[in-house]
């Protein structure tokens, strides 16, 4: 663990995992919104709205995010001039959250969509025929129900994400497994020591979090 | 009790799902303050007729008038005409999200942007009127089917509706609770409501209707006041129909 003892390549583990709890925080939040919306595009009664969101799901969950993630950086920043941030690192990061954003929005919008099956048609019948509109259905009846539903898969979903956040150390950002990398360079006698804390790490925070999805599921779920 | 020109007229109505004709060339006009109830056999389109007078189920050709307006298609004006038609389901399809009382008042909050303390009152009111005011704060499947009916029907009359629908309100609920929710029903045919029941329960169309309408095979049989239907059916269908319900 003399690795580790140095308050150097100490504070490079804790920022790198710091990046990995923001690129996954940012990226979440987004993906919710964006994955909600696309969902009530896919349901709703309008094609061009309906197409749109077929096409997103489609584009984003059969490319790597490899390549999304790239896209963003030599396509977005590097040729169309797209700049966050000043800072360097801090302009990777936001080029990240959008490149994961938009990747794990398309597994949101499916996961809702599912959801959106589980609900009785009778449900979205009795709102109609209150008088609501198809959005007003959509936003107090059908979606709420939809996404109590779905809590158990936002939990893999959010998983994957945390866990893809990695890529973003592909474009330069100093997040954990960048910074393993180099820790591995420089200390070749201790690489098995040095993957095991780096994987301890992410099972230590992952391991709760699916158990709190699984409690939060039976808590939220809609009693029928 | 009819004063005026009628509330509902369907003229015509055609409708098919697929090849099957569900509805063939039905013309029936409800008036104001009228009761009208429905029978027939199963997939005789007695439920789709019902469902066709706030447009759950698009027709495919005739037309439907209410309050002297012709049906709309869709969008805003089909969502205020819906607003003022109550329509009560079989199954309940109570929001099941939603306490009994944020179930009555989401229509008048959401739909009239009712102030809340207003909805709320009037909500409140309407329990106590179907007997269920101690509820208020449960959910829907903590209630027995009764229950949920009758908060049901207090939902669709927190719009302070021209008119209420039945489908079938008390086939999916247990013998011992179609007592408690024909008693609602049988107030507020008293009190005056225009409704279209669809209903197997005779006994309710006997003392609570001012019309039955026999329906079979998408076709509107009879139309007569419940004491002559019941005495002296004119149709082989609807003698045959009532030979089989009535014997038993």
């Amino acid at each position: 663990m003399h690795v580790f003892a140095d308050p150097t390549n100490f504070d490079a583990y804790l920022s790198g995992f710091l990046w990995i709890l923001k690129l996954t925080g940012a990226s979440a939040v987004f993906a919710l919104v964006i994955g909600v919306l696309l969902a009530a595009m896919r349901v709703s009664p309008v094609p061009v709205l309906r197409g749109f969101g077929a096409a997103w799901v489609n584009i984003f969950r059969n490319t790597p995010l490899t390549l999304v993630v790239f896209f963003c950086y030599f396509g977005l920043f590097s040729t169309l001039g797209l700049s966050l941030a000043e800072d360097l690192n801090l302009n990777n990061y936001w080029l990240g959250v959008i490149g994961l954003s938009v990747y794990t929005a398309a597994f949101v919008c499916e996961a809702v969509r599912s959801g959106v099956n589980t609900v009785p048609t009778g449900q979205a019948e009795a709102a109609r025929a209150l008088g609501l509109t198809f959005a007003q259905t959509l936003r107090i009846v059908v979606l709420p129900q939809a996404t109590r539903s779905v809590v158990a898969p936002f939990g893999s979903i959010l998983i994957a994400l945390c866990k893809n956040a990695t890529i973003v150390g592909t474009i330069g950002l100093m997040e954990s497994s960048n910074v393993m990398k180099d820790l591995l360079n420089a200390n070749g006698d201790a690489v098995i020591p040095i993957f095991l804390v780096f994987a301890g790490t992410f099972a230590a925070l992952l391991i709760p979090t699916g158990y709190f999805f699984g409690w939060l599921a039976n808590r939220l779920a809609v009693k029928r | 009790m009819t004063t005026g020109e009628p509330l509902i007229v369907l003229d015509s109505v055609n409708k098919w799902f697929g090849p099957l004709h569900v509805l063939d060339d039905v013309s029936l006009s409800v008036g104001r303050g009228e009761v009208v109830v429905v029978i027939g056999p199963s997939g005789s389109g007695k439920s789709t007729l019902c469902r066709t007078i706030n447009r759950l189920e698009p027709i495919n050709s005739g037309t439907i008038t209410f309050d002297g307006q012709p049906l709309p298609a869709e969008g805003k004006a089909l969502a205020k005409l819906r607003s003022e038609v109550g329509m009560v389901f079989q199954s309940f399809n109570l929001f099941a999200h939603k306490t009994i009382l944020e179930n009555v008042t989401l229509g008048p909050l959401k739909v009239r942007k009712e102030k809340p303390s207003v909805a709320r009152e009037r909500g409140l009111a309407l329990l106590d009127r179907v007997g269920i005011a101690n509820q208020a704060d449960k959910f829907p499947a903590q209630l027995s089917g009764g229950q949920q009916q009758r908060a049901a029907i207090a939902r669709a009359l927190a719009m302070q509706p021209k008119a209420m629908l039945f489908d079938e309100p008390t086939s999916a609920l247990d013998p011992e609770m179609v007592g408690e929710v024909l008693d609602v029903m049988t107030s507020l045919a008293r009190d005056g409501m225009t409704m279209v029941v669809v209903t197997h329960e005779m006994g309710f169309a006997r003392h609570a209707a001012n019309r039955v309408i026999f329906m079979a095979d998408g076709k509107l049989v009879e139309d007569a006041p419940p004491t002559e239907f019941f005495a002296n059916p004119r149709s082989e269908r609807a003698k045959d129909f009532l030979s089989k319900i009535l014997t038993h």
